[in-house]
Protein backbone atom coordinates (compact mmCIF):
# COMPACT_ATOMS: atom_id res chain seq x y z
CA UNK A 1 0.00 0.00 0.00
CA UNK A 2 1.18 3.53 -0.59
CA UNK A 3 2.78 5.68 2.24
CA UNK A 4 0.08 7.74 4.45
CA UNK A 5 1.59 10.68 2.87
CA UNK A 6 1.10 9.88 -0.66
CA UNK A 7 -2.45 8.72 0.22
CA UNK A 8 -3.16 12.00 1.45
CA UNK A 9 -1.66 14.02 -1.73
CA UNK A 10 -3.63 11.74 -3.20
CA UNK A 11 -6.90 12.08 -1.47
CA UNK A 12 -6.23 16.03 -1.84
CA UNK A 13 -5.81 16.04 -4.85
CA UNK A 14 -9.22 14.05 -5.47
CA UNK A 15 -11.00 16.14 -2.97
CA UNK A 16 -10.44 19.66 -3.71
CA UNK A 17 -11.54 21.91 -0.62
CA UNK A 18 -11.38 18.84 1.95
CA UNK A 19 -9.75 19.71 4.87
CA UNK A 20 -7.73 16.53 5.39
CA UNK A 21 -4.92 16.25 8.52
CA UNK A 22 -2.16 13.37 9.40
CA UNK A 23 -1.99 12.63 12.72
CA UNK A 24 0.84 11.06 14.04
CA UNK A 25 0.97 7.93 16.54
CA UNK A 26 3.48 8.06 19.07
CA UNK A 27 3.18 4.50 19.75
CA UNK A 28 5.33 1.78 19.13
CA UNK A 29 2.24 0.63 16.42
CA UNK A 30 3.00 4.03 15.02
CA UNK A 31 -0.35 3.65 12.74
CA UNK A 32 -0.74 7.10 11.59
CA UNK A 33 -4.84 8.20 10.76
CA UNK A 34 -6.40 10.88 8.54
CA UNK A 35 -8.73 13.32 9.95
CA UNK A 36 -11.42 14.53 7.83
CA UNK A 37 -13.63 17.13 7.19
CA UNK A 38 -17.39 15.31 8.00
CA UNK A 39 -18.42 17.25 4.85
CA UNK A 40 -16.52 15.11 2.93
CA UNK A 41 -16.32 12.10 5.49
CA UNK A 42 -19.02 9.75 3.08
CA UNK A 43 -17.30 10.50 -0.54
CA UNK A 44 -13.78 10.00 0.72
CA UNK A 45 -15.07 6.53 2.28
CA UNK A 46 -17.03 5.47 -0.94
CA UNK A 47 -13.61 6.63 -2.79
CA UNK A 48 -11.54 4.30 -0.42
CA UNK A 49 -13.44 1.34 -1.19
CA UNK A 50 -13.79 1.75 -4.62
CA UNK A 51 -10.57 2.44 -5.14
CA UNK A 52 -8.72 -0.30 -7.31
CA UNK A 53 -4.95 0.13 -5.28
CA UNK A 54 -6.95 0.57 -2.34
CA UNK A 55 -10.08 -1.52 -2.19
CA UNK A 56 -10.91 -1.21 1.98
CA UNK A 57 -13.33 -3.24 1.59
CA UNK A 58 -13.83 -4.42 5.25
CA UNK A 59 -14.81 -1.55 7.79
CA UNK A 60 -13.43 -4.05 11.00
CA UNK A 61 -13.63 -1.25 14.05
CA UNK A 62 -15.85 1.79 14.64
CA UNK A 63 -15.48 3.51 17.94
CA UNK A 64 -15.62 6.90 20.04
CA UNK A 65 -13.60 9.05 22.19
CA UNK A 66 -14.66 11.92 24.12
CA UNK A 67 -12.74 15.09 24.97
CA UNK A 68 -14.24 17.49 27.93
CA UNK A 69 -14.10 21.18 27.59
CA UNK A 70 -10.73 21.82 28.74
CA UNK A 71 -9.21 24.98 30.56
CA UNK A 72 -6.57 26.56 28.31
CA UNK A 73 -3.86 29.34 29.87
CA UNK A 74 -2.37 31.34 27.59
CA UNK A 75 0.04 34.49 27.70
CA UNK A 76 -0.45 36.99 25.60
CA UNK A 77 1.79 40.17 25.17
CA UNK A 78 0.66 43.63 24.97
CA UNK A 79 3.46 46.02 24.10
CA UNK A 80 2.07 50.08 24.58
CA UNK A 81 4.89 53.12 23.55
CA UNK A 82 6.67 53.95 26.53
CA UNK A 83 8.46 57.12 26.53
CA UNK A 84 9.18 59.10 23.89
CA UNK A 85 12.09 57.92 22.66
CA UNK A 86 12.47 54.69 24.52
CA UNK A 87 11.78 51.46 23.92
CA UNK A 88 7.95 50.15 23.95
CA UNK A 89 6.64 49.04 27.12
CA UNK A 90 5.63 45.00 26.64
CA UNK A 91 3.59 43.91 29.78
CA UNK A 92 2.40 39.96 30.02
CA UNK A 93 -0.64 38.79 31.31
CA UNK A 94 -2.29 35.55 31.46
CA UNK A 95 -5.65 34.89 30.36
CA UNK A 96 -7.81 31.41 30.40
CA UNK A 97 -10.01 30.42 27.82
CA UNK A 98 -12.55 27.41 27.62
CA UNK A 99 -11.08 25.06 24.56
CA UNK A 100 -14.46 23.84 23.72
CA UNK A 101 -14.61 19.75 23.52
CA UNK A 102 -16.04 17.39 20.85
CA UNK A 103 -16.55 13.70 20.05
CA UNK A 104 -14.56 12.12 17.54
CA UNK A 105 -15.59 8.89 15.68
CA UNK A 106 -12.50 6.68 14.39
CA UNK A 107 -13.13 3.67 11.51
CA UNK A 108 -10.37 1.47 10.87
CA UNK A 109 -10.22 0.35 7.41
CA UNK A 110 -8.77 -2.93 5.76
CA UNK A 111 -8.42 -4.67 2.32
CA UNK A 112 -9.34 -8.38 2.19
CA UNK A 113 -9.10 -8.72 -1.22
CA UNK A 114 -5.85 -7.01 -1.35
CA UNK A 115 -4.52 -7.99 2.11
CA UNK A 116 -3.49 -4.37 3.44
CA UNK A 117 -4.34 -2.04 5.97
CA UNK A 118 -5.59 -0.35 8.26
CA UNK A 119 -6.17 2.60 6.79
CA UNK A 120 -7.85 4.74 10.01
CA UNK A 121 -10.24 7.51 9.21
CA UNK A 122 -11.14 9.84 11.95
CA UNK A 123 -14.14 12.65 11.99
CA UNK A 124 -14.91 15.52 15.00
CA UNK A 125 -18.24 16.53 15.86
CA UNK A 126 -18.47 20.33 16.92
CA UNK A 127 -19.11 20.03 20.05
CA UNK A 128 -20.64 17.70 22.87
CA UNK A 129 -24.00 19.14 22.91
CA UNK A 130 -26.19 20.03 20.32
CA UNK A 131 -23.76 19.67 17.17
CA UNK A 132 -22.88 15.94 17.67
CA UNK A 133 -24.28 14.43 14.30
CA UNK A 134 -21.83 12.81 11.87
CA UNK A 135 -22.69 11.24 8.20
CA UNK A 136 -22.80 7.42 9.04
CA UNK A 137 -21.15 5.67 7.09
CA UNK A 138 -23.40 2.35 6.96
CA UNK A 139 -24.65 2.50 3.61
CA UNK A 140 -20.82 2.22 2.53
CA UNK A 141 -19.76 -0.71 4.89
CA UNK A 142 -22.54 -2.52 6.28
CA UNK A 143 -20.68 -3.72 9.21
CA UNK A 144 -20.70 -0.31 11.00
CA UNK A 145 -24.17 -0.36 11.30
CA UNK A 146 -24.28 -2.31 15.09
CA UNK A 147 -20.63 -0.16 16.34
CA UNK A 148 -22.08 2.91 14.81
CA UNK A 149 -25.39 2.14 17.31
CA UNK A 150 -22.94 1.19 20.04
CA UNK A 151 -20.82 4.80 19.30
CA UNK A 152 -24.19 6.80 19.60
CA UNK A 153 -25.48 4.90 22.89
CA UNK A 154 -22.24 5.32 24.81
CA UNK A 155 -20.89 8.04 23.42
CA UNK A 156 -24.03 10.18 22.05
CA UNK A 157 -22.86 10.78 18.32
CA UNK A 158 -25.58 11.17 16.24
CA UNK A 159 -25.13 9.47 12.86
CA UNK A 160 -27.15 11.21 9.70
CA UNK A 161 -28.34 8.69 7.39
CA UNK A 162 -27.96 5.45 9.69
CA UNK A 163 -30.57 2.83 8.75
CA UNK A 164 -31.85 2.15 12.64
CA UNK A 165 -30.17 4.29 14.81
CA UNK A 166 -31.16 3.29 18.57
CA UNK A 167 -29.35 2.11 21.66
CA UNK A 168 -27.66 -1.12 21.07
CA UNK A 169 -26.41 -1.48 24.76
CA UNK A 170 -28.47 0.45 27.22
CA UNK A 171 -32.05 0.10 27.36
CA UNK A 172 -34.30 2.57 25.62
CA UNK A 173 -35.34 4.74 28.23
CA UNK A 174 -32.03 4.98 29.41
CA UNK A 175 -30.80 8.75 29.22
CA UNK A 176 -26.79 8.80 29.84
CA UNK A 177 -23.98 8.05 27.55
CA UNK A 178 -21.76 6.33 29.40
CA UNK A 179 -18.20 6.06 27.65
CA UNK A 180 -18.59 10.25 28.16
CA UNK A 181 -16.37 11.48 30.70
CA UNK A 182 -19.11 13.45 32.75
CA UNK A 183 -21.30 10.67 32.82
CA UNK A 184 -22.32 10.39 36.41
CA UNK A 185 -23.76 6.96 37.18
CA UNK A 186 -26.26 5.83 39.86
CA UNK A 187 -25.16 6.17 43.05
CA UNK A 188 -25.17 2.73 44.65
CA UNK A 189 -22.04 1.60 45.82
CA UNK A 190 -21.62 -1.69 47.90
CA UNK A 191 -19.11 -2.40 50.45
CA UNK A 192 -16.42 -5.21 49.27
CA UNK A 193 -13.51 -6.11 50.80
CA UNK A 194 -10.85 -4.96 48.54
CA UNK A 195 -11.57 -1.69 46.56
CA UNK A 196 -8.82 -0.23 44.24
CA UNK A 197 -8.75 2.65 41.93
CA UNK A 198 -11.95 4.18 41.00
CA UNK A 199 -13.62 1.62 43.32
CA UNK A 200 -11.52 2.98 46.29
CA UNK A 201 -12.54 6.62 45.50
CA UNK A 202 -15.94 5.49 45.58
CA UNK A 203 -15.43 3.79 49.23
CA UNK A 204 -14.30 6.89 50.50
CA UNK A 205 -17.02 8.83 49.62
CA UNK A 206 -19.73 6.41 51.42
CA UNK A 207 -17.98 5.30 53.98
CA UNK A 208 -14.64 8.48 54.83
CA UNK A 209 -13.84 6.53 58.38
CA UNK A 210 -13.33 2.90 57.05
CA UNK A 211 -12.07 3.45 54.03
CA UNK A 212 -9.22 4.81 55.03
CA UNK A 213 -6.00 4.32 54.65
CA UNK A 214 -4.67 1.54 57.31
CA UNK A 215 -8.32 1.46 58.80
CA UNK A 216 -9.66 -1.75 59.76
CA UNK A 217 -11.69 -3.07 57.08
CA UNK A 218 -15.33 -3.52 58.38
CA UNK A 219 -17.61 -6.45 57.82
CA UNK A 220 -20.63 -6.40 55.96
CA UNK B 1 -51.43 -32.62 49.89
CA UNK B 2 -53.95 -31.80 52.50
CA UNK B 3 -54.91 -34.88 52.86
CA UNK B 4 -50.77 -35.44 54.53
CA UNK B 5 -51.44 -36.95 57.67
CA UNK B 6 -50.35 -35.29 60.88
CA UNK B 7 -48.29 -37.03 62.11
CA UNK B 8 -45.79 -37.08 59.31
CA UNK B 9 -43.90 -34.64 61.11
CA UNK B 10 -43.62 -36.91 64.14
CA UNK B 11 -40.83 -39.82 63.88
CA UNK B 12 -42.26 -43.37 63.54
CA UNK B 13 -42.36 -45.40 66.25
CA UNK B 14 -39.59 -47.52 64.21
CA UNK B 15 -36.01 -47.02 64.07
CA UNK B 16 -33.92 -46.64 60.24
CA UNK B 17 -32.39 -49.64 61.41
CA UNK B 18 -35.73 -51.27 62.09
CA UNK B 19 -37.12 -50.27 58.57
CA UNK B 20 -33.80 -50.96 57.04
CA UNK B 21 -34.18 -55.01 58.54
CA UNK B 22 -38.37 -54.44 57.38
CA UNK B 23 -36.69 -53.79 53.59
CA UNK B 24 -34.56 -56.60 53.26
CA UNK B 25 -37.59 -58.83 53.87
CA UNK B 26 -39.71 -56.86 51.16
CA UNK B 27 -41.54 -54.09 53.58
CA UNK B 28 -41.71 -50.87 52.42
CA UNK B 29 -42.84 -48.18 55.03
CA UNK B 30 -42.81 -44.51 54.32
CA UNK B 31 -44.73 -41.39 55.39
CA UNK B 32 -46.92 -39.58 52.64
CA UNK B 33 -44.28 -36.79 53.33
CA UNK B 34 -41.00 -38.82 52.49
CA UNK B 35 -42.83 -40.25 49.21
CA UNK B 36 -43.73 -36.67 48.23
CA UNK B 37 -40.45 -35.13 48.88
CA UNK B 38 -38.34 -37.55 47.40
CA UNK B 39 -40.00 -37.33 44.02
CA UNK B 40 -40.31 -33.68 43.89
CA UNK B 41 -36.27 -34.01 44.59
CA UNK B 42 -35.67 -36.54 41.95
CA UNK B 43 -37.28 -34.71 38.95
CA UNK B 44 -36.09 -31.08 39.23
CA UNK B 45 -36.61 -29.83 35.80
CA UNK B 46 -34.58 -26.81 35.12
CA UNK B 47 -35.49 -24.11 32.92
CA UNK B 48 -33.07 -23.97 29.70
CA UNK B 49 -31.77 -20.51 30.00
CA UNK B 50 -28.46 -19.15 30.02
CA UNK B 51 -26.84 -15.82 30.62
CA UNK B 52 -23.14 -15.66 29.95
CA UNK B 53 -20.16 -17.70 30.40
CA UNK B 54 -21.30 -19.83 33.43
CA UNK B 55 -24.40 -21.62 31.09
CA UNK B 56 -21.13 -22.88 29.25
CA UNK B 57 -20.68 -24.78 32.47
CA UNK B 58 -24.11 -25.84 32.96
CA UNK B 59 -23.95 -27.00 29.16
CA UNK B 60 -20.69 -29.14 30.52
CA UNK B 61 -22.78 -30.23 33.54
CA UNK B 62 -25.48 -31.62 31.43
CA UNK B 63 -23.09 -33.56 29.19
CA UNK B 64 -21.99 -36.80 29.14
CA UNK B 65 -19.45 -36.32 30.90
CA UNK B 66 -21.15 -34.94 34.17
CA UNK B 67 -24.40 -36.18 33.27
CA UNK B 68 -26.89 -34.07 35.43
CA UNK B 69 -29.28 -36.97 34.28
CA UNK B 70 -28.32 -39.20 37.08
CA UNK B 71 -29.51 -36.24 39.24
CA UNK B 72 -33.25 -36.32 37.31
CA UNK B 73 -32.89 -33.17 36.27
CA UNK B 74 -32.13 -33.49 32.46
CA UNK B 75 -34.35 -32.59 31.25
CA UNK B 76 -34.35 -28.91 30.42
CA UNK B 77 -37.01 -27.22 29.34
CA UNK B 78 -37.53 -24.69 27.16
CA UNK B 79 -40.59 -23.44 28.26
CA UNK B 80 -40.83 -21.30 32.05
CA UNK B 81 -44.15 -23.35 32.37
CA UNK B 82 -42.60 -26.66 32.32
CA UNK B 83 -39.36 -25.94 34.63
CA UNK B 84 -39.06 -26.40 38.53
CA UNK B 85 -35.76 -24.67 38.49
CA UNK B 86 -34.22 -22.08 37.70
CA UNK B 87 -30.49 -21.64 36.96
CA UNK B 88 -29.60 -18.14 36.71
CA UNK B 89 -26.22 -18.79 34.90
CA UNK B 90 -24.10 -15.46 34.78
CA UNK B 91 -23.78 -11.68 34.67
CA UNK B 92 -27.61 -10.46 35.10
CA UNK B 93 -27.46 -7.13 33.38
CA UNK B 94 -30.39 -4.23 34.37
CA UNK B 95 -31.14 -4.62 31.24
CA UNK B 96 -31.81 -8.14 31.31
CA UNK B 97 -33.20 -8.47 35.12
CA UNK B 98 -36.48 -7.54 34.13
CA UNK B 99 -36.90 -10.89 31.97
CA UNK B 100 -35.47 -12.61 34.54
CA UNK B 101 -37.72 -12.24 37.24
CA UNK B 102 -40.42 -12.44 34.55
CA UNK B 103 -39.44 -16.06 33.62
CA UNK B 104 -39.52 -16.90 37.60
CA UNK B 105 -43.22 -15.44 37.70
CA UNK B 106 -44.27 -17.28 34.47
CA UNK B 107 -42.49 -20.78 36.55
CA UNK B 108 -45.35 -22.56 38.43
CA UNK B 109 -44.96 -23.60 42.27
CA UNK B 110 -42.94 -25.29 43.40
CA UNK B 111 -40.17 -23.49 42.07
CA UNK B 112 -36.87 -22.89 42.83
CA UNK B 113 -33.89 -20.86 42.31
CA UNK B 114 -30.03 -21.96 41.83
CA UNK B 115 -27.81 -18.12 41.89
CA UNK B 116 -24.64 -19.60 39.89
CA UNK B 117 -21.29 -18.15 40.04
CA UNK B 118 -19.83 -14.32 41.65
CA UNK B 119 -22.22 -12.22 39.08
CA UNK B 120 -25.62 -14.29 39.39
CA UNK B 121 -24.57 -13.90 42.98
CA UNK B 122 -23.83 -10.37 43.72
CA UNK B 123 -22.33 -8.97 40.23
CA UNK B 124 -19.17 -10.45 40.77
CA UNK B 125 -16.33 -8.38 38.83
CA UNK B 126 -18.90 -5.94 37.51
CA UNK B 127 -20.41 -5.10 41.07
CA UNK B 128 -19.38 -1.65 40.92
CA UNK B 129 -20.06 -0.96 37.17
CA UNK B 130 -23.31 1.38 36.11
CA UNK B 131 -24.95 -1.66 34.06
CA UNK B 132 -24.80 -4.52 36.11
CA UNK B 133 -27.44 -6.27 39.07
CA UNK B 134 -25.60 -6.53 42.07
CA UNK B 135 -26.89 -10.01 42.43
CA UNK B 136 -30.00 -11.86 41.78
CA UNK B 137 -31.29 -12.38 45.28
CA UNK B 138 -32.32 -8.68 44.66
CA UNK B 139 -35.90 -9.43 43.41
CA UNK B 140 -35.97 -13.46 43.21
CA UNK B 141 -35.57 -15.80 46.27
CA UNK B 142 -32.45 -17.51 45.79
CA UNK B 143 -32.25 -21.12 47.37
CA UNK B 144 -28.85 -22.41 46.58
CA UNK B 145 -25.82 -19.97 45.89
CA UNK B 146 -22.85 -21.65 43.88
CA UNK B 147 -19.39 -19.76 44.28
CA UNK B 148 -16.97 -19.77 41.52
CA UNK B 149 -16.02 -18.07 38.42
CA UNK B 150 -17.20 -20.17 36.81
CA UNK B 151 -18.04 -22.85 39.28
CA UNK B 152 -16.76 -26.16 37.62
CA UNK B 153 -20.10 -28.77 37.10
CA UNK B 154 -18.98 -30.07 39.58
CA UNK B 155 -20.27 -27.64 42.03
CA UNK B 156 -23.29 -27.06 40.31
CA UNK B 157 -23.65 -30.87 40.75
CA UNK B 158 -23.37 -30.13 44.20
CA UNK B 159 -24.99 -27.58 44.26
CA UNK B 160 -28.36 -29.23 42.35
CA UNK B 161 -27.56 -32.04 45.46
CA UNK B 162 -27.83 -29.58 48.15
CA UNK B 163 -30.90 -28.58 46.45
CA UNK B 164 -32.66 -32.08 46.57
CA UNK B 165 -31.29 -32.17 50.22
CA UNK B 166 -33.24 -28.96 51.29
CA UNK B 167 -36.18 -30.35 49.22
CA UNK B 168 -36.51 -33.41 51.37
CA UNK B 169 -35.98 -31.66 54.69
CA UNK B 170 -39.21 -29.39 53.92
CA UNK B 171 -42.39 -30.40 56.01
CA UNK B 172 -45.15 -30.71 54.66
CA UNK B 173 -47.05 -28.39 57.32
CA UNK B 174 -46.92 -25.65 59.79
CA UNK B 175 -44.37 -22.80 59.36
CA UNK B 176 -41.67 -24.20 57.83
CA UNK B 177 -43.72 -25.43 54.80
CA UNK B 178 -42.20 -24.31 51.30
CA UNK B 179 -43.77 -21.90 49.54
CA UNK B 180 -46.36 -23.46 47.30
CA UNK B 181 -48.12 -25.27 50.26
CA UNK B 182 -49.44 -22.09 51.73
CA UNK B 183 -51.47 -19.42 50.95
CA UNK B 184 -49.93 -16.23 53.21
CA UNK B 185 -46.53 -16.17 50.93
CA UNK B 186 -46.50 -14.52 47.69
CA UNK B 187 -45.23 -16.30 44.29
CA UNK B 188 -44.51 -13.76 42.29
CA UNK B 189 -41.24 -11.50 42.40
CA UNK B 190 -41.57 -7.48 41.90
CA UNK B 191 -41.01 -7.17 37.98
CA UNK B 192 -38.63 -3.82 37.97
CA UNK B 193 -39.06 -1.04 35.14
CA UNK B 194 -36.07 0.27 33.15
CA UNK B 195 -35.97 3.76 34.09
CA UNK B 196 -34.06 6.63 32.82
CA UNK B 197 -30.78 6.20 34.56
CA UNK B 198 -31.24 3.24 36.89
CA UNK B 199 -33.86 0.47 37.21
CA UNK B 200 -37.31 1.26 38.92
CA UNK B 201 -37.10 -0.44 41.97
CA UNK B 202 -33.10 -1.11 42.57
CA UNK B 203 -34.46 -4.35 44.83
CA UNK B 204 -37.68 -5.23 45.37
CA UNK B 205 -37.85 -4.19 49.58
CA UNK B 206 -40.06 -7.24 50.22
CA UNK B 207 -37.09 -10.04 49.75
CA UNK B 208 -34.23 -8.26 50.35
CA UNK B 209 -32.92 -5.70 52.72
CA UNK B 210 -29.53 -3.25 52.22
CA UNK B 211 -26.48 -4.88 54.32
CA UNK B 212 -25.79 -2.58 57.26
CA UNK B 213 -22.04 -2.29 58.03
CA UNK B 214 -21.04 -2.87 61.35
CA UNK B 215 -17.37 -1.98 62.20
CA UNK B 216 -15.47 -4.94 64.33
CA UNK B 217 -14.45 -2.04 66.81
CA UNK B 218 -17.78 -0.88 67.30
CA UNK B 219 -19.98 -3.92 67.66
Amino acid sequence: MESPEALRDRLLARFPGASLELVANGSPSGQVSFRIDPAFLREVARFLRDDPELALDQCSNVTGLDSPDREVVETVKESQPGAPGGPPVVTERKQTRIAPGHLEVIYHLYSVARRHGPVILRARTGNRTDAVSLPSLTPVWRSCEFQEREVFDLYGVVFEGHPDLRRILMWDAFTGHPMRKDYVEPDDYEWEPTPHGDVLAKARRHYPSAAAPGAAQPSP
Amino acid sequence: MSEAPAEASVPGPLSAEERDELRRHGILLTSVQELYNWGRSHSVWPLNFGLACCAIEMIAASMARFDIARFGSEVFRPSPRQADLIIVSGTVTKKMAPHVVRLWNQMPEPKYCIAMGACAISGGPFKQGYNVLKGIDRFIPVDVYIPGCPPRPEALLHGLVQLQEKIRQQPLRGPDAPRHLRSDLPCDATVPELGAEDIEPPFSPEIWKPPTLVRPDKA
